[in-house]
C-alpha cells in the first residue's frame, strides 16, 4: 500500500514551507500532526528523506514530544489538564463524565476516528480551571453543561473554528499589578533610549539594576550577556573579524505546573517582551532571535506574529533598526510540543534545533556554545519584560525596589484554594503571609512555592519572604487548604516528573518511576515504616545524581513533604504485623486472564 | 607538581590539553567505573556510573574537562554507594536474567554489579514489556537487556557510518529503534563486523551462534575484576586513539 499522492503533496508542502531546514523538524512535525491527527509512518519517510535525516531521528523526535503521536488521534483531540489544581477543581470527574458521554476512554481514540481524549500536564490556566485543550485551543472553566455542549458539537462535527468564541475565553486575571505591570513602556521607548544612550551604556544600566533571571535559577542577566557578548573568541584570542553569530532566545516554555504569568505577559505585554529581546540583541550583537513558545500556548501565536509584523513595519525589528546602521535583528517563533524538560535552557536549544529535548552536557554553557554551537543568551519572558523597562526607566529605578540580593519585582501566578486566584506582582521581599491575605486564602495547609520543582512550606513559615535569598520562585504559587490531602499532591507531582523525565540519565529515568511507584504504594495503603527509609534515600540520590535540573528537583515534593508533614505518611501505614507490599488479588489478574477464570476460587482476599 | 596535573584520590595524574578526566585517568591506569564510555566514541555521560567529585562538586568524569589542580575523588565510600544504586536501578529497569543470558561472564553490567558489591535489587522490579528482534540472520536484538548507554547508537554513526540505531520515546518509555523501513534489524544495514553490533556492554545486541564458544567460568570477568580488565584494554586503546 502506498500513500495517495495528495497526502504526499501535503507533507511536501509543509516541508517546503520550512525550506527543508533540519532545525525546523519539530515545526514541520507539528504541522503534519495537525493535518493528519497523527504523524503517519509515510510522512516520517518523506520528511526524513527531504531533510536528509534518518527515519529513526525523525521518529525519535515524534515519540519524545507528547503533543505528537504515531497513533491516529481523533479529528477532535481533547486534552484535560492534569495539574493538581485542575484535579482539585474536579477535572478527573469531568473527564469521567465526558468519557462516558462520548464513549471513549482517556488515552484512546474512538473507533469512528472522530474523537480522542487524554490528559496533559498543566495547560497554564490554573486560575480558571478545570481547563484543557481542544485541537490545541484552550478551553477554561469546564463544567458539566459546557461539556454537554462540547460533546454535542463533536458529535455533529462542527469544526472548532465555528465553535462559540466564549468557549475559548481566557482572562488575564491581573489582581495586583506592580512595578512592571503598572508602568508598561510605550512601544519603541526602550529601543529609542538604547539608541540614544548607546548599548554600552544600556548594558551598564542592566548591570546597575541587579536584574536576575526570572525563570527560577536567578542568574544575573548582565553576567550572562557579558559572557555571550565576549564569547569564546576572546578566550582563544581570536580577532573579532571571524566573530561567531550570536543568538537571543526568549524562553516561553512556561511548563512549571501552576505558572501562567508568561501567558499574560505574552498576551498583553508582548511588545515589551520583544523590545527587551531586541535590547539584548543590541548589547550582545545578535542578528537572530527566537521565541520558544510552549505547545500549549498555540493560541497566542497569531497575535505574536502580528506584533512581530507590526514591529518590522515600524522599523523596530529587521534591518537597521531605528535607522541605526548595522543594528539588524529579527525574531522567529518556534513552537514546543509538550515537553516540560524543554524549559531547561540547553534542552530548549536542542529543541530549537529540531531535536529531542535532551539537556546537554555542561560545560560548554549556552553562553559559549548554544544554538548551532554559537554563543546564545536564553532568558525568561519576564526577564526580557524587565530589561525593556530598565532600558527605558534606568537601572537605578529598578534597583530601588526589592531586597539587597533580589532587585525589582516578581510576577507570581496564584492558583488553588483562595478567593482570588490570578496574577500578582510584588516587589521582592514580600512575605508569604501578606500574599495569602491579599488573595483571600483561609485555612491554608500548605503553599507550594515554585511549582512541583520548588518547595512546600507550611504554617510556621509564612513569615518567610519571596526573594532569591529566601524563597526563590519562577512564579508558581499554589495554595492548598486544610481539606486537601498532602499525599495526593505529592503523588500528582511525582507522577508529573516521571512523565516528563527525558530519560537521558539513569538516576532520573529510572529514579522518577521508582519514586512514583513507591508513592503510589504509600497512597494505596500498602506501605510500612521501612518504606519511608527507602523512599528518603532514593529521593536524596535522585536529587544529587541527576544530570539536569529536572532530575535534581524531581524528589523535592517527597523530601519537602516528608520533612513538613511526616504524619501524613504515617497515617497511611496499616496497623498490621504483616502488610503485603502489593495487592494480592490484583496480582492474580494476569493469571485469571490466561486461564479464562473469574470464579471465586480465582480470587484472594487480603 | 608539573603543569597539567590533577589528582585522583590524592594521586597526581598528568593530562593533555582538552582531555576529559576519564581520558586522563585511563591513561594513568586508574579505573573509574563506567558503562556508556568507550575511548573510540564521543563521550555522552548518560549512565552516571563515572560520577566523581571534582573540587567537591559531582561531575561525570567522561565528559568533564580535566583542568590544572583539580582534586578529583573517585574511589570513595559515598561514590561507590551511588554506583551501586545506579547498577541496581539498571537491573530493575530492564529484564535481566543473568543465569539464562549468554552474555553472562562477559557482561559489563554484571561485572560492575559484582565489583560494587551489589547483593540485591534494593528496588521493586519494574518488569517492562520490551520487544525482541531476532530477524537478522547473524545478530540478535533483545531490548529486555538494553540499558540506554547509546553505545550502539554512537558506534553506528561515528565509526560504522550507518546510523542503524536510535533512542525513541521519552523517560522510562525510552526504547531502541532500528533504522530500516520495516523497523526490523534484518532490513537494516547492520553487519556482524560493525562496531555497533559488538559494542553492547550487556546482552542486548549479541552475535548469534557464538554465545557459548567460551564456557562459563573462563569468560572475561569470571576470574578478573572489571577494573583490571578495563584499565588494561582501554589504556592501550586510549593511547592508540588520542596519542
Amino acid at each position: 500500500m502506498t500513500w495517495s499522492e495528495s497526502k504526499q503533496e501535503k507533507v511536501l508542502t509543509i516541508v517546503c514551507k520550512h525550506e527543508k531546514r533540519q532545525t525546523r523538524l519539530l515545526q514541520i512535525l507539528r504541522e503534519v500532526q495537525e493535518e493528519f491527527h497523527c504523524v503517519p509512518r509515510y510522512a516520517i519517510e518523506i520528511v526524513a528523506a527531504e531533510l536528509g535525516l534518518s527515519r529513526t531521528k525523525v521518529e525519535g523526535v515524534v515519540q519524545f514530544y507528547s503533543l505528537l503521536s504515531l497513533e491516529q488521534q481523533g479529528r477532535f483531540h481533547i486534552l484535560f489538564s492534569d495539574s493538581i489544581t485542575d484535579q482539585f477543581q474536579g477535572s478527573r470527574k469531568l473527564m469521567d463524565y465526558m468519557s462516558a458521554k462520548l464513549g471513549v476512554k482517556p488515552g484512546q481514540t474512538r473507533s469512528d476516528g472522530k474523537v480522542s481524549l487524554g490528559f496533559t500536564s498543566c495547560t497554564g490556566l490554573c486560575d480558571q480551571g478545570p481547563a484543557g485543550l481542544v485541537n490545541g485551543h484552550w478551553i477554561s472553566r469546564l463544567n458539566e453543561s459546557q461539556i454537554d455542549r462540547i460533546v454535542d458539537m463533536v458529535e455533529r462535527e462542527v469544526p472548532v473554528s465555528s465553535w462559540p468564541l466564549e468557549f475559548f475565553h481566557v482572562e488575564d486575571n491581573i489582581q495586583i499589578p506592580g512595578l512592571l505591570l503598572q508602568s508598561p513602556i510605550e512601544q519603541g521607548e526602550a529601543l529609542k533610549q538604547s539608541v540614544r544612550q548607546g548599548f554600552d551604556e544600556i548594558f551598564i544600566e542592566v548591570t546597575r539594576s541587579g536584574l536576575r533571571g526570572r525563570g527560577g535559577a536567578g542568574f544575573e542577566a548582565a553576567w550572562k550577556w557579558r559572557f555571550c557578548a565576549e564569547g569564546p573568541e576572546d578566550y582563544s584570542g581570536l580577532s573579532l573579524v571571524g566573530r561567531n553569530e550570536r543568538y537571543v532566545v526568549c524562553n516561553a516554555d512556561e511548563g512549571e505546573p501552576g505558572t501562567f504569568k508568561d501567558r499574560i505577559l505574552l498576551n498583553s505585554n508582548a511588545h515589551q517582551v520583544i523590545e527587551g529581546m531586541t535590547v539584548c540583541a543590541g548589547v550582545v550583537g545578535a542578528k537572530q532571535g527566537f521565541i520558544y513558545l510552549r505547545g500549549e500556548y498555540y493560541r497566542l501565536r497569531p497575535k505574536l506574529e502580528a506584533i512581530l509584523a507590526n514591529r518590522r513595519a515600524n522599523n523596530l525589528l529587521g534591518k537597521s533598526i531605528l535607522g541605526r546602521n548595522g543594528f539588524d535583528f529579527d525574531i522567529e517563533i518556534h513552537m514546543g510540543a509538550g515537553a516540560y524538560v524543554c524549559g531547561e535552557e540547553s534542552a530548549l536549544i536542542e529543541s530549537l534545533e529540531g531535536k529531542r529535548g535532551v539537556p546537554r552536557v555542561r560545560p560548554p554553557y549556552p553562553i559559549d556554545r548554544g544554538y548551532l554551537d554559537q554563543p546564545t543568551v536564553v532568558n525568561n519572558v519576564e526577564t526580557f519584560a524587565a530589561v525593556a523597562a530598565i532600558a527605558a526607566y534606568g537601572g537605578a529605578w529598578f534597583a530601588t525596589h526589592g531586597t539587597e540580593k533580589s532587585k525589582g519585582s516578581k510576577i507570581i501566578s496564584i492558583s488553588g484554594d483562595c478567593e482570588r486566584p490570578g496574577i500578582y506582582e510584588y516587589d521582592f521581599g514580600i512575605s508569604i503571609a501578606e500574599i495569602l491575605m491579599d488573595c483571600g486564602a483561609e485555612n491554608t495547609l500548605a503553599v507550594q512555592v515554585g511549582g512541583p520543582s520548588g518547595g512546600v512550606i507550611s504554617g510556621k513559615e509564612y513569615h518567610r519572604k519571596l526573594a532569591f535569598e529566601d524563597l526563590g520562585t519562577g512564579g508558581s504559587f499554589m495554595i492548598f487548604n486544610k481539606k486537601r490531602d498532602i499525599l495526593e499532591i505529592v503523588r500528582n507531582f511525582t507522577h508529573f516528573f516521571a512523565h516528563e523525565s527525558c530519560g537521558f540519565c539513569t538516576p532520573c529515568r529510572v529514579g522518577t518511576t521508582l519514586l512514583k511507584n513507591q508513592v503510589d504504594k504509600i497512597c494505596d495503603g500498602h506501605s510500612t515504616a521501612l518504606d519511608l527509609v527507602g523512599l528518603t534515600s532514593l529521593a536524596k540520590f535522585i536529587k544529587t545524581a541527576s544530570h539536569c535540573g529536572l532530575g535534581q528537583s524531581a524528589a523535592n515534593p517527597v523530601l519537602g513533604s516528608l520533612s513538613h508533614f511526616p504524619q501524613a505518611y504515617k497515617d497511611r501505614f496499616k496497623d498490621v504485623v504483616f502488610e503485603p507490599g502489593f495487592d494480592l488479588d490484583e496480582s492474580l489478574e494476569t493469571a485469571r486472564q490466561m486461564s479464562l477464570r473469574d470464579d471465586p476460587w480465582a480470587h484472594l482476599e487480603q | 607538581m608539573s603543569k597539567n596535573t590533577l589528582t585522583i584520590d590524592g594521586k597526581p595524574v598528568q593530562f593533555k590539553e582538552g582531555e576529559t578526566i576519564m581520558e586522563a585517568a585511563t591513561r594513568a591506569g586508574i579505573y573509574i567505573p563506567h558503562l556508556c564510555h568507550d575511548p573510540e566514541l564521543e563521550p555522552q555521560g548518560n549512565c552516571k556510573m563515572c560520577e566523581v567529585k571534582v573540587n567537591g562538586r559531582n561531575c561525570s568524569a567522561c565528559t568533564f574537562p580535566a583542568a590544572e589542580g583539580q582534586k578529583v575523588l573517585n574511589n570513595t565510600k559515598e561514590l561507590n554507594e551511588n554506583r551501586r544504586i545506579i547498577v541496581q536501578m539498571l537491573f530493575v529497569e530492564g529484564n535481566h536474567l543473568c543465569p539464562g543470558c549468554e552474555k553472562s561472564g562477559n557482561c559489563k553490567l554484571q561485572a560492575i554489579a559484582y565489583s560494587v558489591g551489589m547483593m540485591d535489587y534494593r528496588f521493586p522490579l519494574i518488569y517492562p514489556k520490551r520487544e525482541m528482534d531476532s530477524s537478522h540472520p547473524d545478530i540478535l536484538l533483545d531490548r529486555n537487556r538494553c540499558i540506554f548507554c547509546e553505545m550502539c547508537v554512537r558506534a553506528g554513526r561515528e565509526v560504522d557510518g550507518k546510523d542503524v540505531f536510535a533512542i525513541s520515546g521519552r523517560g522510562i518509555g525510552n526504547h531502541l529503534i532500528v533504522n530500516s523501513p520495516s523497523g526490523l534489524l534484518k532490513d537494516s544495514q547492520l553487519e556482524v563486523t560493525d562496531k555497533a553490533a559488538n559494542v553492547c556492554p550487556v546482552g542486548a545486541i549479541i552475535i548469534k551462534r557464538h554465545g557459548f564458544e567460551i564456557p562459563i567460568g573462563q569468560r572475561i570477568y569470571d576470574n578478573k575484576q572489571i577494573g583490571e580488565v578495563s584499565v588494561a584494554t582501554e589504556k592501550v586503546l586510549e593511547e592508540k586513539i588520542h596519542g
